[in-house]
């Protein structure tokens, strides 16, 4: 039986990744950096810290992003491979989706390995729990990625792509950033007036908009003429 | 045509200085801000022009999508530049509006942020275009860059109702005096045709331009 389109560009993308992990190390101790940087801004304030605690670690995770996005798509464009890719035979959405996918679980991944630096460099645990912030993480992440796998792209064929791509995606993802950080903190700091839910679905509509409007416009994007 | 164009700027800024005037002169101040108030009078209408600018520019994104003519990537471009310059002019009378009736140059009020950040997706959109050389792909690119960005705007429009804000809630003709409301939309029409002219202006550059890069591709 033949493995849907976008499983297919999943499974590559995830190898790729896999295979020069030594790459993936890095864009992780370069969130981590920024995650120390932030507190050399703030001050030694273990309470200031740990009041946006949220905040930092979102941004770690959008400057990340830029990194591993940006990746995504620069072996794309090497010995034209994504014309090739584009040659399947299947429509430019599957492709887009595949990678979407990949860089959900790239840019999850490293959202969930800064955790650890998060509770012990600002001193916080969540009062509702770990699972509940890997969830509100997946969904931030799949804010940034929606958008940010379309913007990739559109960037990869553009010069000065490095400066691009964070400012196209930068102001575009502010709502989805000022969701995930609400959302964030009230998972960590908890919810006493009944606020996590908006934030939720409020990141999931933007995700949703976002993900259905940047698949339709893929094709645009990529293929030539 | 070309006449009649710039018959449109020259209408456009004599409705606007005629608006100001009104505004600043004949109308009477406001019962709690006072005379601070007055900015409003040029400070609404560019809200209103720099968003028609963007409809109008998610209009040529459209077109382009669907039909690919060049006239419509270059609307697009001209209309991006208008609205960006008008909201970027909308951020500096927010601000001058602020700084005397909230004590601050900028608050972090969800409308304002908004209104920075959509002056800020478009202005990468001047930038995108910019940074590609290609005729077709820069139309392609930013015609997809704008249709994304617009989504954005509902955002900026309802913000003042989806969070709690700072901003004044939209006003209409039936909380506002009429001696208010005449300037406003004197001054509205003024700056719309203004804005219609600087595209037209603009789009006639996108296009001689077009036309050089045309001759110069073997």
């Amino acid at each position: 039986m033949r493995r849907p389109a976008p499983l297919v560009i999943l499974r590559r993308d995830l190898l790729q990744e896999w295979r020069g992990r030594a790459r993936l190390g890095a864009t992780l101790a370069f969130g981590v950096t920024t995650l120390l940087l932030f507190s050399f801004g703030a001050g030694p304030d273990p309470d200031l810290l740990r009041a946006h605690a949220a905040g930092y670690l979102w941004l770690a995770i959008m400057l990340t992003s830029t990194l591993s996005l940006a990746e995504s798509f620069r072996a794309e464009m090497q010995n034209q491979a994504l014309d090739g890719v584009l040659l399947l035979p299947t429509d430019a959405r599957a492709v887009y989706y595949g990678k979407l996918a990949a860089n959900l679980v790239v840019l999850c991944g490293l959202g969930v390995a800064m955790l650890p630096f998060v509770v012990a460099l600002y001193d916080v645990v969540p009062v509702l729990g770990f699972p509940r912030l890997v969830g509100i993480l997946g969904l931030g992440c799949l804010g940034i990625a929606a958008p940010g796998t379309l913007y990739a792209a559109l960037a990869a064929r553009a010069r000065g792509r490095d400066v691009l791509l964070p400012l196209l995606l930068f102001p575009l993802v502010v709502p989805a950033l000022l969701a995930a950080v609400s959302a964030t903190g009230l998972v960590i700091a908890g919810d006493p007036m009944d606020q996590l839910g908006g934030w939720t679905r409020l990141l999931a509509a933007f995700d949703a908009v976002y993900a259905a409007l940047c698949g339709a416009l893929f094709a645009r994007v990529v293929e030539d003429g | 045509m070309r006449h009649r164009m710039h018959l449109v700027g020259a209408l456009g800024a004599l409705l606007l200085l005629t608006g100001s005037a009104w505004g600043l002169l004949g109308a009477p101040s406001e019962r709690y801000m006072g005379n601070v108030q007055r900015i409003m009078y040029v400070h609404v209408p560019t809200a209103w022009i720099a968003l028609v600018a963007f409809t109008a520019a998610l209009a040529c994104a459209v077109a382009w999508l669907w039909n690919t003519r060049w006239r419509s990537d270059h609307a697009l471009e001209a209309t991006v530049e208008v609205g960006t310059v008008l909201g970027a002019l909308l951020l500096v009378q927010g601000s001058i509006w602020a700084r005397p009736t909230w004590g601050v140059w900028w608050s972090w009020d969800p409308r304002l942020t908004s209104s920075a950040v959509m002056v800020l997706m478009f202005a990468g959109i001047l930038a995108l275009r910019g940074f590609v050389d290609d005729p077709r792909r820069r139309a392609d690119l930013s015609a997809v860059a704008t249709v994304i960005a617009y989504v954005n705007i509902p955002i900026v429009y309802f913000s003042v109702r989806w969070w709690n804000s700072l901003h004044q809630l939209q006003s209409s003709p039936q909380t506002v005096d009429a001696t208010m409301v005449a300037p406003l939309r004197i001054n509205a029409f003024g700056m719309l045709f203004l804005a219609c002219w600087f595209a037209w202006m603009r789009m006639r550059a996108a296009e001689s331009r077009h036309a050089l890069e045309m001759e110069e591709e073997p």
